[in-house]
């Protein structure tokens, strides 16, 4: 056991080092560099060019700035923003809890639905439920998110006038109520492809499990069928599901961000656009490494949650 | 091969038709349905714009936002006058044509690291995939909009962002694939024969893996196709006044309440095209698949 975790530990270190030489080095090589916002301004001399670029230390080799900002990203020294000139940290804290709320909800929604359509269509394999839901699940991934979002403002907000259009709250009334009621349509935009995602992947879990030994023993034994689904099948068919959830962590910050762009959300999407439009390198190259950094966690924290639930896991 | 079927009978001339693979294949109503959906669509981005009144770029300044069925505008104007039906044509060429030459880039790329690091498993095939890791840890939407944020957005550009950021999905399939194939009794033989390394993986492995290959390229064309379309929706993609359906989407999210039809008609046209990709490429894992005979 210490074994598995150790060598899971040291390939995370691994990628997370490749994770941040990639993201400093596509940042750093792309055409402009971070100068490239301050060289837009045409009252500045070349002479204040060069204080700036000596003061933020891009004279320096490319390899010794990125060892000096990846040993401050330890020490929580993520670099100052070019636009307001706070701390990176501090800027991305102040959006995560919108996008946290927005991921949240929706993914527990996904999971849930997923799950009960996923069961659902093992259980009637083949059924007139399972054919619609396997072609909705299809046609539901294949439906740009954005697009969805504007159909769903365009029907719910301006034609039916029932949900607000976006935003997360209304100036002045920020009750509980009104925090719900803006949550509703981003959602549910967020949640159609994990639900659809999530659904997949739990039918063929649970056609993995529903015919095995003990669950034709569990029957034989005169446990009901409802029971055994509860109790047998579903308990062993979201073992699998632990690590998907881990490894859909990057679907659904990416999803965050287009939902967060059409319902104008505050959160880390937002912000990454708002940091692309002003060449807000240390944003953008924050956001980056944060989002991966989720990402790794999330994956490492899925391999070990497995490693607890399911012991044949650990014995492999 | 050509040459050798003009001469067979022609009762054996049609003998492909009884390819279990393509048997399987057709056997899968959604599969053809894409299949036809988008045929269907290329054809009529390929010849439709010469069919219609109008061309992209043509201004037709009275009859701004208009609605469907307008005169010769089938599809409605937009905000400028422009022609919907000749704009939504257009821009599928140029949607589709990104996302098929993505997915082209991404599939070398793509098989090229998979073989190796399953070929190699040591140090070099574990860095490879550690290396593929770190790439799939960045969500893509942010990946490509970093990318196409600094650079000038040309489709060729564009084209080659989304490629370097889809290719990771097939490096771990092929990887996969050829790790378990490499195993094997007749990879062992031309070890035997004296085949060199690069031969083994290329002309040995790489056939064999080639199944897996077919599919991941199908879903890599619709993720592409989706990505192009993300970025041009948000504005770092393709540039107006070349029209695409993302940024068509784009230029219709402000006439959202004034006239929907102009963001409903580029969405179905992706959904549509996406669906049908996405349909292939399950009718295709099927299909390649013998085991599937069985169910």
């Amino acid at each position: 056991m210490p074994n598995y975790i150790l060598n899971r530990l040291g390939q995370s270190a691994v990628v997370l080092v490749l994770v941040s030489l990639i993201g400093f080095m596509v940042l750093n090589l792309a055409p402009g560099g971070p100068m490239s916002q301050f060289a837009l301004n045409p009252g500045m001399s070349q002479a204040e060019l060069d204080r700036i670029a000596e003061q933020l230390g891009l004279k320096r080799p490319l390899l010794v700035q990125y060892i000096d900002w990846f040993s401050h990203l330890f020490v929580g020294d993520w670099g100052h923003s070019f636009r307001d000139g706070r701390p990176v940290l501090s800027v991305i804290a102040g959006h995560l809890p919108a996008t946290l709320l927005l991921m949240g909800t929706s993914t527990l929604l996904s999971i849930v639905i997923g799950t009960w359509v996923g069961v659902l269509g093992a259980v009637r394999r083949y059924s007139v439920f399972d054919t619609l839901a396997t072609v909705g699940a299809m046609v539901a991934l294949s439906i740009p998110t954005f697009w969805f979002g504007l159909v769903a403002i365009f029907f719910f907000s301006l034609h039916l006038g029932w949900l607000p259009a976006g935003n997360m709250y209304t100036i002045g009334d920020q009750s509980l109520g009104d925090y719900a009621i803006h949550l509703v349509l981003p959602v549910l935009v967020l949640a159609l492809v994990n639900v659809a995602i999530w659904s997949r992947y739990m039918r063929s879990a649970t056609l993995d499990v529903i015919d095995q030994d003990f669950v034709r023993t569990a029957r034989a034994k005169g446990v009901p069928y409802r029971r055994v689904l509860t109790h047998h099948v579903i308990r062993n068919a979201l073992l699998p599901m632990i690590t998907l959830a881990g490894l859909q962590i990057p679907t659904i910050l990416g999803g965050a961000l287009v939902t967060e762009t059409v319902f104008t959300w505050p959160g880390m999407g937002r912000l990454f656009l708002d940091s692309l439009g002003y060449s807000d390198y240390p944003v953008i190259m924050g956001i980056l490494m944060f989002s991966a950094v989720l990402v790794l966690l999330g994956n490492l924290l899925a391999d070990l949650l497995i490693g607890v639930a399911d012991p044949r896991v650990r014995l492999a | 091969m050509t040459t050798a079927t003009h001469y067979l009978p022609a009762s054996r001339r049609w003998a492909w038709l009884a390819n279990p693979t393509l048997r399987r294949f057709m056997r899968h109503k959604l599969a053809v349905l894409g299949v036809v959906m988008i045929t269907v669509l290329i054809l009529a981005c390929v010849f439709g714009p010469y069919l219609l009144h109008y061309n992209d770029l043509s201004i037709d300044i009275r009859n701004r936002f208009a609605p469907p069925f307008t005169g010769n505008h089938y599809l409605g104007t937009d905000a400028l006058g422009r022609d919907t039906a000749a704009r939504l044509l257009n821009a599928g060429r140029i949607s589709l044509m990104v996302g098929f030459c993505a997915m082209l880039i991404s599939i070398v790329i793509g098989t090229l690291i998979g073989v190796i690091a399953g070929y190699y498993r040591g140090w070099i095939g574990a860095g490879l995939m550690r290396f593929v890791d770190a790439f799939l840890s960045f969500p893509s939407v942010f990946l490509v909009l970093v990318l196409a944020a600094f650079t000038k957005p040309s489709p060729m550009v564009i084209t080659l962002i989304i490629a370097v950021t889809s290719w990771m999905e097939i490096s771990r399939i092929v990887e996969a694939e050829i790790r378990s194939l490499r195993e094997r009794d007749f990879t062992l033989a031309a070890r035997m024969i004296g085949a060199s390394s690069r031969w083994i993986m290329f002309r040995e492995l790489m056939p064999n893996a080639i199944g897996p290959i077919i599919v991941a390229a199908t879903l890599t064309i619709a993720n592409a196709i989706l990505l192009e379309a993300y970025i041009s929706f948000l504005g770092y993609g393709i540039q107006p006044p070349l029209p695409s359906w993302g940024n068509m989407l784009n230029a219709a999210q402000q006439y959202l309440g004034k006239a929907p039809w102009l963001a409903i008609i580029p969405g179905l046209a992706i959904t549509l095209a996406v669906t049908s990709f996405n349909f292939i490429g399950d009718g295709l894992r099927d299909a390649l698949d013998g085991r599937s005979d069985l169910k």
